[in-house]
């Protein structure tokens, strides 16, 4: 099994992505009459990804109940999945 | 980020404009398609205007280009587009435009008509042609001798008259020849009958080709006739009737040789007239190519000098008669480019004394202009549609560009059904220049085509709300591995094959150690797919995520009246508004926010059995009651609690009763003399513009003046407050009703995964049920109906579906909180269609 390692790897990744893209972009675009509306935009879909992302792992992080599986799937899994 | 994010500065301007030069500048000022003119002669009706002559002269010659174009059309030929740009003709130009078209319409009818009559004349001949062949088979017969008489038959018949009694008769035989149309054909025997009985001998036949009529222009077979008489009555009888029954009779000579000279004649008739038909064709043709040649300037040229007349229509003229002035609509950054395009015009037209702008100050509200590109221009206009923007009010489309497909991708997550709908836009993108795409004719097509760049996000969106909903054509992609272990669960409850088989689901419990290892690094687990309970676990998932977003964008939406209230100078709004609506939205459902990623951090399969609700805390909150079931979700909630909900209901009275206090004290604070400064400089778009300034023909109206009578404020005062009123209200019971309605996220959501694995389990998967050549076979329809279902439905129905709720969340929930859109577009005086571009 692979080494989960909770939620620091992928939100540390994520969070870099994203900042990346919505806070270190900007600075780059070049200077032009689009560049507000390019900026704009950098930002605004950092903001949503990365929202949207960190809900589906936030919701998944302690989970209240489990999955529940007919016998033909557990059979399968039992010995495919590790 | 220039003017998407606010409309631009546009001024009220005044053109003075030399009578000489007034149409080239005009001209000019078309041309570059900067201003928009206003009516400065409302109440002089079409007739009375000063160029209503010009203005009919263009109408005339456009009359003569439709007559034009009427020929070419009847002719077959189509027009193809104005290849440059030419501009507008000046007077000596448009003379010659308009003479050298009513030569070629005079040309046109002269050809046309020479033709028409040498096809009649054609015609005739050719009728002729074919009465004296036919008829040589009558005279020339010789009918035995008792033969049986038959009256009334409509073809051939056997003369009555044996040819052999004519030298025991010795009488001279006439012969009347001619063509009728087939439908007389029966009346027309029966009344020949009727008054010449027995007198004469008809027969009947019809022409072997069919010829045109040439009143009805369609293709008849004629009929010929030869009628031979004897007796001078008689004869005139039959002509009389003939005339009657509009027959076209044409001399039968008697004797056969005459008969074919006659013929011959026609013969060599027939071959020069066509020759001369077809020259007359060649010359025609020649003309209709002139006229196409010629045909798409003039037309530009004569549309845009009538657009030219019908703007200086709308000057006045002042008092010496020399100058014309047009009251102009300018945006402020486009006013060197106007006087430039003046200084043009004079050049152009040859005067000396230059036209020049003055820029006057004016109360009245001025039109929006957001200049776009074309990759801008879609978004802007999913938010016109709703309402124009006022003016210099902050424009939410820069923000729509991406929340607009992000809101539609979470109601769309798929990474295959997303994954088509970008090839599909970006194919439409890369091949926008072809003309194919762009001038067809189908307006369904043209709405997909306008909006390439919105699908083109909103494909691109849905991939990746795709990956995080991990659905791909409604199957989960394990791109990670499953962070469920059922293998440890299996080892911890002994999940042998026997018990197995006896039963047939079981839950994996995530309180045993091993079977849940942490969450999924990038979405939702692929285990949830296979799940029989995926829905309770996805529901409650979508269902919070649905709150937060709105609650997030609703948020942004309130916070975006920052700009309004500082460009506009109202920032006693940013106190008495922004801050208590604010804290309304954040004490309550920022509260409701923090709630929900508490219990997702805090509580876990450890203590889910006492989990508590928060649905319910959230109404205990507002009823100030407690429930003893539900354990609270952190230590000191119930305090906290009721000091965010008396928070809220704080802010309720300063919402509805700061702004009109303030502004009523404010109006009665600078009373002694002193006229309201403020008044200048304000704008208040939420009240209606007053008239006045130095527009030519205002009306002058002043409210504004220091000398108030305090009726008129009381007034004032009782609309601001009415008007704060309804905006608390709806503010207030808006927050909740917008809350809620964000939840179509999460039904739009689970209504496109539920039909998408419908069609999977019910279609798909039914072509791999065999697994041998012959189910090869069988998937290949079934995999062709899947496809037509998936763009069908899928794509299509709940793509619009999904689009239109999209549309609905930014247009009520978001834009409510800061958008008032009571503007008007600036609509400049422009040739070309795209002005701004």
């Amino acid at each position: 099994a692979m080494a989960y390692g909770g939620l620091t790897v992928p939100i540390i990744v994520m969070s870099v992505f994203w900042g990346v893209v919505g806070g270190v972009l900007p600075w780059l675009v070049p200077k032009g009459p689009n560049r507000g509306v390019i900026n704009t935009m950098l930002v605004t879909c950092a903001v949503c990804c990365y929202l949207f992302w960190l809900i589906a792992i936030l919701a998944q992080l302690n989970p209240l109940f489990g999955p529940q599986l007919s016998n033909e799937t557990i059979w399968y899994l039992k010995s495919h999945w590790p | 980020m220039g003017s998407l994010f606010r409309s631009e500065e546009v001024c009220l301007a005044q053109l003075f404009l030399q009578s000489a030069s007034a149409y080239s500048c005009v001209s000019e000022l078309g041309e570059r398609g900067l201003l928009e003119f206003r009516d400065l002669n409302p109440k002089v009706s079409a007739f009375q205007r000063r160029f209503v002559g010009e203005v009919r002269r263009c109408e005339e010659m456009e009359k003569t280009f439709t007559f034009l174009q009427q020929e070419l059309r009847g002719a077959g030929r189509a027009l193809g587009p104005c290849p440059d740009n030419p501009r507008a003709p000046l007077a000596r130009e448009a003379l010659r435009v308009q003479e050298q078209s009513e030569q070629l319409a005079q040309e046109l009818r002269e050809v046309s008509r020479n033709r028409a009559s040498l096809r009649g004349r054609l015609r005739e001949l050719r009728q002729y042609l074919h009465v004296l062949r036919e008829g040589q088979r009558f005279t020339s017969l010789s009918a035995p001798l008792g033969s049986p008489v038959r009256p009334r038959a409509l073809s051939e018949r056997e003369p009555i008259l044996d040819p052999s009694l004519h030298q025991h008769l010795d009488r001279k035989i006439n012969f009347v020849a001619g063509v009728i149309h087939p439908w007389r054909v029966s009346a027309f025997e029966r009344l020949l009958w009727r008054a010449c009985r027995g007198y004469l001998v008809a027969s009947f036949v019809e022409m072997p080709e069919p010829m045109e009529d040439p009143a009805t222009g369609e293709s008849i077979t004629w009929v010929i006739f030869l009628i031979s008489y004897w007796g001078e009555q008689i004869g005139q009888k039959i002509r009389k009737i003939s005339d009657c029954f509009h027959c076209h009779v044409y001399p039968y000579p008697e004797s056969e040789a005459s008969r074919a000279d006659t013929m011959s004649g026609l013969h060599s008739q027939i071959q020069d007239l066509s020759v001369v038909l077809e020259e007359s064709e060649q010359y025609l043709a020649q003309v209709l190519d002139k006229v196409v040649l010629a045909l798409p300037t003039w037309r530009v040229q004569v549309q845009k000098m009538k657009a030219i007349y019908l703007v200086l229509n709308q000057c006045s003229f002042d008092v010496t008669e020399k100058c014309l002035i047009a009251e102009v609509w300018c945006p402020v950054r486009d006013l060197t480019q106007v006087q430039d395009a003046l200084r043009q015009g004079s050049y152009k037209s040859g005067s000396s004394v230059e036209c020049f702008v003055q820029r006057i100050p004016t109360s009245e509200s001025p039109p929006t202009l957001i200049r776009t590109n074309k990759f801008t221009a879609g978004f802007q206009s999913i938010v016109d549609a709703y309402g124009v923007a006022s003016y210099q009010e902050v424009n939410p489309a820069p923000y729509a560009i991406i929340t607009f497909p992000f809101i539609f991708a979470i109601m769309f997550g798929d990474v295959g059904h997303g994954l088509l709908m970008f090839l599909f836009a970006l194919w439409m993108v890369l091949y926008e220049n072809s003309p194919s795409l762009r001038q067809a004719s189908n307006e369904i097509w043209l709405t997909f085509f306008e909006g390439r760049y919105l699908i083109l996000l909103m494909g691109a969106f849905s991939i990746y709300t795709g990956f995080i909903y991990n659905e791909c054509f409604s199957k989960a992609t394990v791109i990670f591995p499953s962070a469920w272990s059922v293998a440890a669960m299996a080892n911890h409850s002994s999940w042998s094959s026997a018990y197995l088989a006896t039963h047939p689901s079981l839950t994996l419990d995530p309180n045993v150690t091993g079977v849940f290892q942490g969450p999924y690094p990038f979405g939702i687990d692929p285990i949830w797919s296979l799940a029989t309970n995926h829905l309770n676990f996805l529901n409650s998932f979508k269902m919070k995520m649905s709150v937060v977003l709105g609650i997030v964008h609703m948020g942004f939406g309130v916070l975006l009246g920052v700009f309004n209230h500082v460009h506009f100078q109202q920032r006693h709004r940013l106190v008495l508004e922004l801050l208590p609506e604010m804290v309304f939205l954040l004490a309550l459902f920022g509260y409701l926010v923090f709630l929900i990623f508490y219990k997702w951090v805090k509580f876990s399969a450890a203590n889910s059995l006492v989990a508590p609700s928060i649905l319910i805390h959230f109404i205990d909150m507002f009823l100030f009651t407690s429930n003893a079931d539900n354990l609270p979700l952190y230590r000191g909630q119930v305090p906290v609690q009721t000091v965010l909900v008396v928070l809220a209901l704080a802010s309720v009275p300063v919402l509805l009763l700061g702004t009109p206090l303030y502004l009523c004290c404010r109006r009665r604070a600078p009373r002694p003399g002193r006229p309201a400064p403020v008044a200048a400089g304000e704008q208040e778009p939420l009240l209606e513009g007053q008239e006045a300034g130095n527009s030519v023909n205002a009306t002058k109206e002043d409210v504004e003046s220091g000398g108030h009578s305090p009726d008129a404020e009381h007034l004032d005062f009782a609309e601001i407050f009415m008007h704060q009123a309804i905006h608390t209200i709806e503010y207030c019971l808006g927050c909740v009703s917008n809350t809620a309605s964000y939840l179509r996220l999460w039904a739009l959501s689970l209504a496109h995964a539920q039909l998408s694995e419908v069609l999977w389990t019910m279609v798909m998967r039914n072509g791999f049920v065999r697994l041998s050549y012959a189910g090869g076979v069988v998937l290949v329809p079934v995999f062709a109906a899947f496809a037509v279902l998936t763009v069908a439905i899928l794509l299509v129905m709940e793509g619009l579906s999904a689009f239109l709720h999209a549309l609905r969340l930014h247009w009520v929930e978001f834009q409510n909180k800061f958008y008032v859109g009571a503007g008007y577009k600036l609509c400049p005086f422009a040739f070309a269609p795209d002005a701004w571009e």
